[in-house]
């Protein structure tokens, strides 16, 4: 009955096949079989990177849970805690980009409130094919409609994120989804099923035959025939997610239940044998008590469906009646739908018949973990010697361009369409370096950042790595937030291609440099292979969340300039480091070249002095270097000031004009401060090993850089301004 | 003096909104629970913002048929201040206790952003601590705020001294680009007739904190709260205002 071509629909092989015999002591059932082919897909199973992902650090001081549990969660003190992850909607948005997106969304938002936390943020890292071709903007407006609908209408803020454009994503969009819950520590909920003779209660919406399989389709490759798989995504429901939501934190608060996990990917299946593997038990289940919403659903069916905004619960048989009259006050049903037992076997029946009788410790926890082949990553085109490259007859020209090039151009198009405002937390808008949030009744605040450069990796997947977990903590030390913990998504091609696997063990090793050096734990994250459609790789793009904490919100630093006459300090050295930059990409169409360089100690001393200049109130402004560099970086700083005011920056040393202004060397950040404080500044810097130099004056309304008095680029701020800001809209206007 | 914010399905600025009231302006709110029939004393009734029952069907369209709103009709014809911010002026405008609908915003997208609004009648119970032509800065978010009113009923509102605010630029001036979403003559807050039921786009619950980067919108409250204590709850007796509604 089962032959090779039913193992192909289900993503196994004969090897993995001959495993679950072994390992369940008898051939599978289709059932059974299917059980098996979500929870060792490479989404669920983790089976080729779990090898690699052993290298992060997962530990630190403030982690109250590292990686295996829904959500990372870290100790904030004050007996509150932090829960936060990040998750990929890459393959479903591709297919149907609004409910691709939307229920990325609702996905992420259980993960969080699961775990007895209220998200109190969303954070999108997007990428899409460049916006002059109308089918990624049609791909782009459906993705970012689907995160408004549904972030919008439950009411969870989305306060940042990044959207990056290049053609590798043409076929392969990246829907990243990150959110941020805040509980008390003594209120967090793990997805345990304990007790033997406890109840299991389904709560949420009804089972349909959606997006069935949708896991396994995130573990393959796309061809042409992906247009069929639309079936295979979700349909998400707000609505219905916001009573769960507010339903679930009730019971959570008064202690009504054992354990909960959501129904996510591979739903019911997942959520049963992971809560039974957990507790150490097994779990009896009646299928035909599952909430259906079609007529005639297999067991098959209704095990794998994936179906949105559903939970499972375990509650003591007592407070089972008090969990069913919360949510009949939210109009949701809770029927019980079957036991805890001893035993660890997951035992469910339908229509009075065992159709599933299996261990769950085969199922959870011994999917096979392979160290693929791996092959040095490809290399990157090289980048012709700076001698050729033709420099720019007008700079000034040149920063337009980059300043209008869509990966760096203003965002409020997407921003604004988000409700970013929404539960009164949300101090920086989004656009800063970081999102900004107070924690009320304290003094405390969150900052938040996504971060990762595609184009670095690919080029030099360790450096890149290392580069995205450098940028992201220094976004936050800017805003004067010591980083605290990091969630990833790693968004790589198919790994059974050695140079992809060589990509990613090189990315991971990067970024777990990064974040020893940093000391900062990785409390989860989530693999997103298979991003490969037609046979094309993406760009290897791992994503970086960050959560900060800062004291005292007074402190805060944002990026914008604050008054003329304060002097700018450019902090960090420059180097001729033209390969992978924005510039090198918009102004000569080369994405090649080797990354900047990294020093991940000098990096280290960086944030650590920024922490300690923002902490005396000695900044007034601080921005971080990044795309488009120096010069990008003072004109972002003009934008983001009240009065647009601009800047007048004198260089020097004997850099190429165009790698002093667009270079892309790390390890740069701009401040500015009082006339008064600058010695001060500089001295401390000197004391602390981190190279900082005097270079200009806010204030006058253009962006001026200069070197030895003679201008290198002189343009007004409100033209620049105007470039940055109309740059995106225009390409979404609809022709008069 | 009490103020009550109703929670509905799919509320989701009654935190807000009570953390403005309660924790900012440190006047005693409670939670009205959609389901109930009472509204414990309340002297204030606000409608918050959000998707209550998921705006599905057209927004305020089910959140209208609540049983709590039996009781806050009731509340509104006896004169009792009714405030509805965002959703909760949808909510209104589909009881009838406010003339007219809401479109989809022009661009037909949703929109968070800070916008003006120029105050155009100060003599209302909601805007008595504020100047007439004062412009304040306060976000809006929403996707249905393009108000619409058939002619007749726009020429009654004006005639009435009805719009309480209009959208506007920095310097006060009712230009076409400040008219974010579309609406008809910029209007973005009404007042009933009888001036104790006002609702409006904008939200001053998020603009009543310097830490978030506005304070212009507890003007709002603060009017409110002077109004209650100057003349107490209700100011006219019901039967008179059923006479009017009869007519």
């Amino acid at each position: 009955m089962i032959d090779k071509s039913v193992l192909d629909q289900h993503n196994l092989t004969e090897d993995e096949y001959r495993l679950i015999v072994e390992l369940i002591g008898k051939e599978p059932n289709l059932t059974e079989l299917g059980i098996f082919s979500v929870m060792w897909s490479e989404h669920c199973g983790y089976k080729s990177s779990r090898v690699h992902l052993k290298k992060l650090p997962t530990e630190g001081p403030r982690v109250v849970q590292g990686p295996g549990e829904n959500a990372g969660v870290l100790d904030i003190g004050d007996g509150q805690v932090v829960v936060f992850k990040i998750e990929s909607h890459n393959h479903p948005s591709f297919i149907e980009p609004y409910q691709g997106a939307a229920t990325g969304v609702g996905g992420i938002l259980r993960d969080i409130f699961t775990m007895g936390a209220r998200p109190i943020a969303v954070l999108d890292s997007l990428r899409f094919g460049p916006p002059d071709d109308p089918k990624n903007r049609s791909i782009m407006e459906g993705v970012v409609s689907g995160i408004a609908g549904y972030g919008n209408s439950i009411g969870v803020p989305t306060v940042g994120g990044e959207v990056y454009f290049d053609p590798c994503y043409e076929l392969n969009p990246l829907v990243n989804v990150f959110c941020l819950g805040l509980a008390d520590r003594d209120k967090i909920f793990l997805a345990k099923a304990e007790g033997a003779g406890n109840k299991v209660l389904y709560v949420g919406a009804k089972t349909g035959r959606d997006g069935i399989h949708g896991a396994t389709m995130a573990s393959a490759e796309f061809g042409k025939e992906t247009e069929h798989k639309r079936p295979n995504v979700q349909v998400g429901d707000p609505f219905k997610e916001k009573l769960l939501l507010e339903a679930c934190l009730e019971v959570m608060d008064r202690s009504l239940i054992v354990g909960i996990q959501d129904m996510g990917a591979a739903g019911l299946t997942c959520s049963t044998t992971e809560m039974a593997a957990k507790g150490g038990m097994g779990i009896d289940v009646d299928l035909d008590k599952v909430p259906q919403r079609e007529a005639g659903m297999t067991p098959y069916e209704i095990l794998l469906s994936e179906s949105q905004e559903r939970m499972l619960m375990v509650a003591t048989p007592e407070n089972v009646p008090a969990v069913q009259e919360v949510f009949a006050k939210w109009d949701l049903d809770a029927p019980v739908i079957g036991e805890v037992v001893a035993g660890g076997r997951a035992r469910m029946t339908f229509r009075g018949e065992v159709v599933v009788d299996i261990p769950v410790d085969a199922v959870v926890n011994l999917c096979p973990a392979y160290d693929r082949p791996i092959a040095p990553p490809p290399p990157p085109p090289p980048a012709p010697a700076l001698a050729d490259l033709p420099l720019p007859d007008d700079l000034g020209e040149a920063l337009l361009k980059v300043l209008g090039s869509p990966t760096i151009a203003d965002k409020q198009w997407v921003f604004r369409q988000y409700d970013h405002m929404v539960q009164v937390n949300t101090v920086f808008l989004p656009g800063a370096d970081a999102a900004l949030l107070r924690i009320k009744g304290s003094k405390k605040a969150l900052a938040v950042t996504l971060d990762g450069n595609s184009l670095y990796t690919r080029l030099d997947p360790r450096t890149g790595a290392r580069i995205a977990a450098a940028e992201a903590c220094r976004n936050l030390a800017v805003v004067g937030a010591r980083p605290i913990g990091v969630t990833n998504c790693l968004n790589f091609g198919n790994p059974e291609k050695p140079e992809v696997m060589g990509q990613f063990e090189q990315a991971v090793t990067g970024m777990a440099e990064a974040c020893r050096t940093f000391g900062i734990p990785v409390t989860g994250g989530n693999v997103s292979f298979y991003n490969d459609t037609e046979g094309l790789s993406i760009h290897p793009t791992p994503v970086l969340g960050v959560v900060g904490l800062l004291d005292d919100i007074g402190k805060a630093v944002s990026p914008g300039f604050k008054a003329a006459g304060d002097d700018v300090i450019l902090i960090g050295e420059s180097f001729e480091e033209l390969g992978g930059t924005e510039y090198l990409k918009t102004v000569h169409g080369l994405e090649a070249g080797a990354p900047p360089a990294i020093d991940l100690e000098l990096e280290k001393r960086t944030q650590e002095y920024l922490l300690e200049t923002i902490d005396t109130g000695l900044l007034r402004s601080a921005h971080d270097l990044s795309e488009g560099g120096l010069a990008v970086a003072l004109a972002e700083s003009a934008f983001h000031s009240d009065r647009k005011l601009g800047c007048e920056v004198d260089l020097d040393g004997e850099l190429r004009a165009d790698a002093l202004l667009f270079g892309e060397s790390q390890s740069r950040v701009v401040v500015t401060c009082r006339k008064a404080d600058a010695a001060g500044l500089l001295r401390l810097a000197s004391r602390r090993g981190v190279p900082a130099k005097l270079i200009g004056r806010v204030g006058g309304r253009d962006i001026a850089l200069g070197r030895g008095g003679r201008d290198l680029l002189r343009v007004p701020v409100e033209r620049a301004f105007r470039v940055w800001k109309d740059s995106l809209p225009a390409f979404f206007k609809v022709p008069a | 003096m009490k103020f009550g914010v109703v929670r509905f399905p799919g509320s989701n600025c009654d935190f807000d909104t009570v953390h403005a009231l309660r924790d900012v302006l440190k006047r005693k709110t409670v939670i009205l629970w959609h389901k109930d029939h009472d509204l414990q004393g309340v002297d204030c009734v606000v409608l918050p913002g959000g998707f209550a029952y998921g705006d599905y069907l057209r927004a305020g369209a089910i959140a209208r048929f609540s049983p709590l709103m039996q009781e806050v009709q009731a509340f509104a014809r006896d004169g009792g201040r009714v405030l509805g911010i965002c959703n909760g002026f949808q909510i209104l405008l589909e009881l009838g206790l406010l003339p007219g609908a809401m479109l989809r915003n022009k661009d037909l997208k949703f929109l968070c952003q800070h916008v003006h609004i120029r105050v155009e009648n100060e003599r209302t119970d909601f805007t008595r601590a504020l100047r007439k032509g004062q412009v304040l800065r306060i976000p809006i978010a929403h996707f249905d705020g393009n108000y619409y009113a058939p002619p007749r009923v726009l020429r009654e509102l004006e005639r009435n001294r009805q719009v309480v605010f209009r959208y506007c630029d920095a310097e006060g001036r009712l230009t076409e680009a400040a008219n974010v979403n579309g609406s008809m003559a910029n209007i973005a807050g009404i007042r009933n007739k009888d001036g104790n039921v006002v609702g409006l786009m904008p939200h001053p619950e998020r603009a009543s904190e310097r830490i978030l980067g506005s304070v212009d919108g507890r003007a709002i409250f603060e009017s409110l709260i002077l109004s209650l204590e100057r003349s107490g709850p209700a100011r006219r007796p019901a039967a008179r205002t059923r006479a009017r509604h009869d007519r």
